[in-house]
């Protein structure tokens, strides 16, 4: 690949001390501490920045070379794809509607991981970590890019695909659940928003959305989805390592940095689980043709890596996260949960669904033997009865949320599978609700900056959701599809269900004429 | 003892890859995922330069990996020569 040169090339130690260390100063017009004025208030101690070490010591010169080929990869095959009609190549274009919710749900937090990177990198002292960032900021912007550039090949021929990114993300109830993930991080110190997004979501979980899944999307024929996702997961390996270098840096600076990342660890684990529903419903029921299981992949990435990186974490005092005992019981429920939720609000949803299958059902009671059948399945069965004799059921009535992870209280009592778990917690007289002991636990740490939050559904009670100029007292007012309309969903078209809908008639109208003359 | 793992794209560039890692590790167990390949090891993993380098037949920089690189686990140490990715428990 390089030009052979005569004179011996510096080594990777060397270079990456010149490339970075070598490129920092002491400031002198401002002392240190003005010029960095986010380094300290959240607490953490360092007492030595250069003891901080890039473990791929990655400089920007390899940097640049080594994203530019992953670009031309990554292009080459999405000109390939478009050329070629590949999306008459995918399984069944119920598969689609798991990429409008990644490009909907995900694709936005990229853009702004790009952006709190920036910032991190910005208010940072230590030259090391200032690199990583800015490499780490400019990978993320280009995710958002190249997702969104992938996608638009489904834009052409699909419904939903127009508005997700940009539009709906910043409106669309079950949309918040990701963006106050992210705006939650953001809107904390520099070494918290390390925690949460360079160690809790790239290092614990982002395996669990960028490996299984995208080997989903390859076996149900999405060549542009599995090449974007495994292109950005290769940048992922590098922040996971920043991550895990964050963690044990700040951990070896100074032992009073122990409680306040433990802390963190543990707010920022359940925050992620909690935004994992989406991911974990996407691939028990919206992957026509399945790799693993949710559990599974959970048992893999979550329990036997996770519990790798704790167990290595332990000697400095790290404990597992509290919210270990919860997830192993979830973890045979929340995709179930998770898809009867948006089976009821797919009029309010910006994708199609659908009920699964016979054989599905079968897959999913063999995958989940200890809940599926119980629980379930009979959910399934009647409202399939129901479906059946034209009485389809959609909930018309607005859920609670959970304040802090914003998810509709959905879940159950770890003890008690049929019975809704709330928390009520109280705050300067008023009453909050919370969807688990761990949503509690962080509202409770920290009211003042969660009675904030933008709740959609309060939102639209409170009349915010309509398009401009909506006159609620006018005859005839149909508040749904008012803030359908302030969503940009498209009702009778990006909405409800799958069969009987426009994605399914095109598609099978394409196919067959990819395969015929006439 | 915990796991260490690497996985990679399934292509060309790899093929080679993954035959070094898994001669130069006896222990590792080969995990082959539609379009992807994931190798798991006990306890710690190690990719050589020069084991690439010979199976390929030209200069290899190991930085290289990351363009075919999917995720990994485990503490990371990279030089010219190897990359290790390690469990310390």
């Amino acid at each position: 690949m390089d030009m052979k040169t005569t004179k011996k090339k510096l080594g990777l130690k060397e270079k990456y001390a010149h490339m970075t260390r070598g490129l920092g100063w002491e400031t002198s017009y401002q002392p240190m501490d003005k010029v960095f004025p986010q380094a300290t208030f959240e607490g953490i101690k360092i007492h030595d920045w250069d003891k901080w070490e890039d473990p791929f010591r990655l400089t920007m010169d390899a940097y640049w070379k080594y994203q530019a080929e992953k670009e031309r990869k990554l292009y080459a095959v999405l000109d390939a794809f478009a050329q070629n009609n590949g999306h008459l190549g995918i399984t069944d274009a119920r598969y689609l509607n798991a990429v409008k919710l990644f490009l909907s749900g995900i694709s936005p937090l990229e853009y702004v991981a790009h952006r709190g990177f920036a910032a991190a990198g910005r208010n940072f002292p230590g030259v090391g970590p200032r690199v990583a960032c800015l490499m780490q900021s400019i990978d993320e912007v280009r995710h958002a890019q190249t997702q969104i550039h992938a996608l638009s090949n489904y834009n052409k021929f699909y419904e939903g695909f127009h508005a997700g990114a940009t539009h709906q993300i910043e409106r669309v109830w079950y949309l918040s659940v990701p963006k106050s993930f992210f705006d939650d991080a953001f809107s904390a110190g520099p070494f918290e928003w390390m925690i949460a997004i360079g160690f809790s979501f790239e290092y614990v979980l982002t395996n669990l959305l960028f490996v299984p899944f995208m080997s989903g999307a390859a076996y149900n024929g999405d060549m542009a989805t599995v090449t974007f996702g495994f292109s950005a997961q290769s940048d992922e390996a590098r922040h996971m390592t920043l991550g895990l270098e964050c963690i044990k840096f700040m951990l070896e600076q100074d032992p009073d940095n122990l409680p306040i990342v433990q802390k963190w660890i543990d707010k920022w684990a359940w925050r992620g689980v909690r935004v994992l529903t989406l991911v974990a419903m996407m691939m028990d029921y919206m992957l026509p043709k399945r790799v693993m299981s949710w559990k599974e992949a959970w048992e893999i990435y979550f329990e036997q890596n996770g519990g790798a990186l704790f167990n290595d974490l332990a000697k400095y005092g790290i404990k597992v996260p509290e919210c270990l005992t919860q997830c192993s019981i979830d973890k045979e429920h929340i995709s179930h949960q998770a898809w009867c939720t948006f089976y009821q609000y797919a009029h309010a949803s910006a994708f199609h669904t659908w009920l699964p299958n016979a054989e599905e059902m079968d897959w999913l009671s063999a995958k989940y033997p200890n809940t599926f059948d119980k629980y379930y399945r009979p959910r399934y069965e009647q409202w399939r009865e129901m479906a059946d004799k034209g009485e389809r059921f959609y909930n018309n009535t607005l859920p609670m949320l959970c304040q802090v992870c914003q998810i509709p209280m959905v879940f159950t009592e770890p003890d008690d599978p049929t019975k809704i778990c709330y928390r009520e917690s109280e705050y300067q007289g008023e009453k909050y609700h919370t969807c688990s002991d761990g949503c509690q636990h962080i509202f409770d740490d920290e009211p003042e900056k969660y009675i904030q939050a933008w709740l959609p559904v309060h939102q639209i009670y409170q009349g915010n959701c309509f398009p401009e100029g909506t006159d609620p007292t006018a005859e005839g007012f149909d508040p749904m599809l008012k803030v359908l309309e302030w969503y940009h969903i498209q009702n009778g078209k990006d909405n409800l269900d799958y069969e009987g809908s426009g994605d399914q008639a095109n598609f099978a109208a394409w196919r067959g004429m990819a395969t015929q003359n006439t | 003892m915990s796991t260490v793992f690497i996985a990679f794209q399934t292509n060309e560039d790899t093929r080679p890859i993954i035959e070094s890692i898994l001669a130069d590790n006896p222990h590792a167990v080969l995990d082959e995922q539609p379009a992807m390949v994931k190798i798991n090891a006990e306890g710690r993993l190690v990719i050589k330069r020069e084991s690439i380098e010979e199976r390929i037949g030209r200069d290899f920089d190991l930085q290289e990996l990351q363009v075919n690189l999917i995720t990994l686990s485990g503490n990371m140490d990279e030089d010219d020569d190897q990359l290790t990715l390690a469990w310390k428990n």
